[in-house]
């Protein structure tokens, strides 16, 4: 007698596969296509007015490696995204372990902070563009206060801290919340038994607060740093890429390049060399987890 | 990849037209977009009433105006065209004009326009190719100074006339109203310290230009430049004649004694709250000049209905709607270019001044800076200019960073 095709292993198989089909078709047509596509388009000319596509090879790349921009964009980059995770992680744990007191009135401020996350991107900084303009909310409170205010958004120094400050503002409650998450994740008889050892408010944060909720501080950094790296909007409402070149980080300039200037083969070109600093940023957090995440089991 | 895809594309429009027997160019409704960056209600309904005498006799093409912010309109519509969707008919902004004619995306409007004799050819061309007419600059509108005469009368503070009205007397008039209304002085609209092709309306007084007539060298470095830069850096930093870095100030709100700007912001001025006048820009070291922003219209080669957009450009640029248009637009037919004929559509502007800032301006007036490869220029331009708005810049520095920035990009 033959077995029949359709065994358990094989139905359970399918089943499997039934279900992650509508996932994997999305991924395919949404990520995966329009990722080989940009990876195709860089190794062309297009000229999108012209109405050119040409094969240029590696030509792209080379100008890539010759664009004597290249340098200041990707320090731009970095010092944004540096500026951002390193604020956002410690003001949202800061204002997590604060709002984790069981005092009054702490859901109002974990309201209060949240609420900028829902507010529209794009409505959030033009009204911050405004406040930071030289004659601006933020330059009239200063100057009530006896003090002159710089043009914030006008220096090549304050210009970079101003973005980053404002998209600090905008965030912070989202990684706030999921700190508050896994704080109240942490175990209430290990922070009784460190008290019973005598050991002060500092070492019980260190030794106990940090480690368990060391996952998540894995998360928002990993989440922090990819959005980071694709800010865009702030940029272009808030400063153009200036004063300077002060602030044009790598999506901004390749949006210059592929929708400004016409080059959408070494915009796409650009794309590409953002995709892999994003990919080896997440593979090494990803591998720096054994070191640093404490896990249970 | 996109080619193989647009001919799946082709083959699958042409299976569909075999079976539908090709309707579409047989006359079936037609809908017609054509992008612009006035969102302005006077110009709106000025087009929507073309459009609408247009569908009298064309009752199946249906013409829409989507109006695009202005800062990002060139990007925007490039952008449309990227993703297939480009509009039919498009305005194109001077700075954008010799990207667009000479990249081939027009498709040629000599056979489009009526009586083309009439234009003149110092305004159309920055748009001829070989010399077929690719867009038509429906607008060759003069840049002059609106002055708020209440804001000076306040101020103790009367408009240089004649021979007196030079850069130094104006921006003296300027700095002395803003010092004593708390207002601000001059405005160079749409600059922002960003734009800085709208400084043309200062530096040309100078006789300065940001390149050669054949776009091959640099200009910011010349002695004319430096001087104009130097006078407007001291007239912003020391003077402060015009608002800083960062500070806004709208004139149509009533919040500068003046703005350079061009006529058909006239319109704004309709309910104005306060006396206001017309004036050609202020001589310079260098004497009298002008200086025209041009905005023109093109069909798009890569448009669905190329052919009703070359009919409905046909009637829209037509002798009696160029009329119509001069009353926001001054149009580039020289028959129509007469005070009387100007004067008719613009209510809100004297005789004398439509003569001595349009009939005259147009007459002697040098488009703003444009080249090939624009956008990237210009953005060069504005990087390197950057370190000139602050107190104590190296001004002569600065503009020899400029020219290092932009060399190898006019070398192209």
């Amino acid at each position: 007698m033959t077995r029949s095709f359709w065994t358990t292993r094989r139905r359970d198989q399918l089943t499997g596969y039934v279900f992650i089909t509508p996932a994997l078709v999305g991924a395919v047509a949404f990520v995966f296509l329009p990722l080989a596509l940009v990876v195709w388009y860089s190794l062309h000319e297009w000229n999108v007015l012209a109405d050119t596509f040409d094969f240029v090879g590696a030509e792209n790349y080379r100008q890539l490696a010759a664009d004597p921009n290249v340098p200041a964009v990707l320090r731009a980059t970095a010092l944004f995204s540096i500026g951002l995770v390193v604020l956002n992680l410690s003001l949202a744990l800061l204002l997590a372990v604060l709002l984790n007191q069981k005092l009054r009135g702490t859901t109002v401020f974990r309201v209060l902070f949240f609420s900028p996350v829902v507010v529209s991107l794009l409505a959030w900084t033009i009204v911050w563009g405004f406040l930071l303009q030289d004659n601006g909310g933020v330059n009239g409170l200063l100057a009530a206060a006896g003090v002159e205010g710089p043009n914030w958004l006008r220096s090549g120094g304050t210009a970079m801290a101003s973005v980053v400050v404002v998209q600090v503002f905008k965030n912070v409650g989202l990684n706030m919340v999921l700190f508050l998450a896994a704080l109240q994740g942490v175990p209430g008889e290990l922070y009784e038994a460190a008290r019973t050892d005598g050991a002060g408010a500092w070492t019980v944060f260190r030794r106990i607060t940090l480690p368990l909720i060391s996952p998540t501080i894995l998360l928002t950094s990993i989440i922090t740093v990819v959005g980071s790296l694709q800010v865009f909007a702030q940029i272009s409402v808030l400063t153009q890429g200036g004063p300077g070149t002060s602030t044009t980080v790598l999506v901004y300039y390749l949006y210059q390049q592929a929708f400004q200037f016409h080059a959408f083969g070494y915009g796409s070109t650009l794309s590409v060399l953002l995709f892999l600093i994003v990919l080896a940023l997440t593979v090494l957090q990803w591998q720096m987890r054994k070191r640093w995440v404490f896990h249970e089991s | 990849m996109k080619k193989i895809a647009s001919l799946s594309v082709l083959a699958l429009l042409g299976a569909l037209t075999a079976c539908g027997g090709g309707e579409a160019e047989a006359g079936g409704p037609v809908t017609l977009r054509m992008t612009t960056w006035s969102s302005n209600p006077a110009h709106v309904e000025l087009f929507n009433g073309i459009a609408a005498d247009y569908r009298k006799t064309n009752p199946d093409v249906t013409v829409t105006f989507e109006a695009l912010p202005l800062e990002n309109y060139t990007t925007t519509v490039t952008t449309q065209i990227a993703g297939g969707n480009p509009p039919d008919i498009a305005w194109i902004l001077e700075a954008a004009a010799p990207d667009f004619v000479a990249s081939g995306a027009l498709t040629p409007l000599d056979e489009s326009i009526e009586n083309a004799a009439d234009l003149s050819p110092a305004a159309t061309a920055l748009w001829r190719q070989d010399g077929k007419l690719m867009g038509y600059p429906f607008s060759t509108s003069p840049f002059g100074v609106f002055v708020n005469t209440d804001l000076l009368k306040q101020a103790g503070q009367t408009l240089p006339t004649g021979d007196r009205w030079t850069w130094e007397n104006a921006v003296a008039a300027a700095s002395a109203t803003a010092a004593k209304t708390g207002k601000q002085g001059l405005v160079v609209r749409d600059f922002d310290y960003k734009d800085w092709t709208n400084l043309a309306t200062v530096f040309r007084g100078w006789g300065a230009e940001a390149w050669s007539a054949d776009g091959k060298t640099c200009g910011f470095d010349q002695q004319p430049m430096i001087d104009a830069m130097t006078f407007l850096h001291k007239a912003i930093f020391t003077g402060k004649a015009l608002p800083a870095p960062g500070v806004a100030a709208d004139f149509f709100a009533g919040e500068s004694a003046m703005t350079i700007a061009q006529i058909s912001r006239a319109s704004l001025l309709k309910e104005a709250k306060f006396g206001w006048d017309l004036v050609p820009l202020p001589a310079g070291p260098s004497g009298e000049y002008s200086v025209i922003g041009q905005g023109g219209l093109g069909v798009l080669k890569k448009g669905e209905h190329a052919a009703a957009a070359a009919d409905f450009v046909k009637f829209f640029t037509s002798p009696p709607n160029s009329a119509k248009l001069a009353q926001f637009f001054p149009p580039p037919r020289q028959s129509q270019l007469t005070a009387d004929t100007l004067a008719k559509a613009n209510p809100l502007l004297k005789p004398e001044q439509l003569q001595d800032v349009v009939i005259d301006g147009i007459d002697g007036g040098v488009v703003k800076p444009s080249h090939t490869g624009n956008a990237e220029i210009s953005q060069a331009v504005r990087s390197a200019l950057d370190p000139l708005w602050k107190p104590g810049a190296d001004v002569p520095g600065v503009l020899r960073g400029v020219c290092t920035a932009i060399n190898p990009l006019l070398a192209k």
